[in-house]
């Protein structure tokens, strides 16, 4: 039996590290994975408390449904990058400076 | 400890240290593959939380959806995506701006560390804490997640459907190679 702690703490050492992803890399594919890491975070906290809520689950449930959500988010996400690159023929978020053609 | 504790204190620890190297790595198809291997680990802990049907959805979702889609997105964009990623030349200067992030970083830690540190799980006055009791080893939790799917949680079901045929539809849009879209 794990205790609900160390859940916690590796959800919190997962999202740091997310975080730093999303501060310092420079490249969009990376940033992305910064950000899935912070979701499987959240991810690892519901389950670890849905432990205690067995008549309705809803640890579990809303885990799947961020799940579903970021896959689609990834999805939408990818689809952006490509283009950004295409327009811009770069992907490094610091570089991509101005919002009109 | 018991080898069941061992494996998932395993499991954390290559989550951990499969995510650092999947942020520090400069090579990006390296930290690619090695998200890979931080959501198998992830899929493995849920399973230690009793949650093996979150855990079958991670795989199959993530390492089978989302890693997928990456690895697309890799081969089906130009050379120049992969090769513009390298800059030899601000590697040094990159070093030392990411210390501002890292500080950050390691002090959002620091703080959520302390505060899981003394945790207690309280109850309202007059209400006990866990009515229902806790989900133990040997429940149905498939059973149970499609019983409060079909009742408890419907509406947030069918939105997500929908947000999905939005999310479908709206990429399907955005990565079109069309003549007016310039």
């Amino acid at each position: 039996m794990i205790p609900l702690e160390h859940y916690l703490l590796i959800s919190a050492a997962l999202f740091c590290i997310g975080l730093y992803a999303v501060f310092t890399r420079r490249n969009a594919i990376q940033v992305l994975i910064g950000i899935e890491f912070m979701i499987n975070a959240a991810v690892i906290n519901f389950v670890a408390f849905s432990k205690y809520d067995k008549a309705k689950l809803g640890g579990q449930v809303f885990a799947l449904f961020a799940i579903v959500l970021a896959a689609a988010g990834v999805a939408v996400a990818l689809a952006i990058i490509l283009n950004v690159y295409k327009y811009y023929k770069t992907i490094d978020p610091g570089k991509i400076d101005e919002l009109r053609d | 400890m018991n080898p069941g504790e061992l494996i998932c204190y395993i499991l954390a620890g290559v989550v951990v240290i499969s995510a650092l190297v999947v942020v520090l790595t400069a090579n990006l198809v390296r930290s690619v593959f090695l998200f890979f291997v931080t959501l198998f680990a992830l899929a493995g802990l849920y399973v230690f939380s009793l949650a093996d049907f979150v855990a079958v959805t991670q795989v199959i979702v993530y390492v089978g959806g989302v890693l997928v889609l990456m690895l697309f997105a890799f081969m089906l964009s130009n050379k120049e995506l992969l090769n513009s990623l390298r800059q030899p030349a601000a590697a040094k200067l990159s070093m030392l701006t990411n210390i501002p992030a890292g500080i950050v970083a390691a002090g959002v830690f620091t703080v959520l560390a302390i505060s899981t540190k003394g945790l207690q799980l309280a109850a309202p006055s007059g209400m006990s804490l866990f009515p229902a009791g806790m989900l133990n080893a040997g429940d149905n939790t498939i059973h149970l997640l499609g019983v409060r799917l079909m009742t408890n949680y419907l509406l947030p079901f069918e939105l997500a459907s929908v947000f999905l045929l939005m999310a479908l539809i709206g990429a399907a849009h955005l990565a079109r190679k069309g003549k007016e879209s310039t």
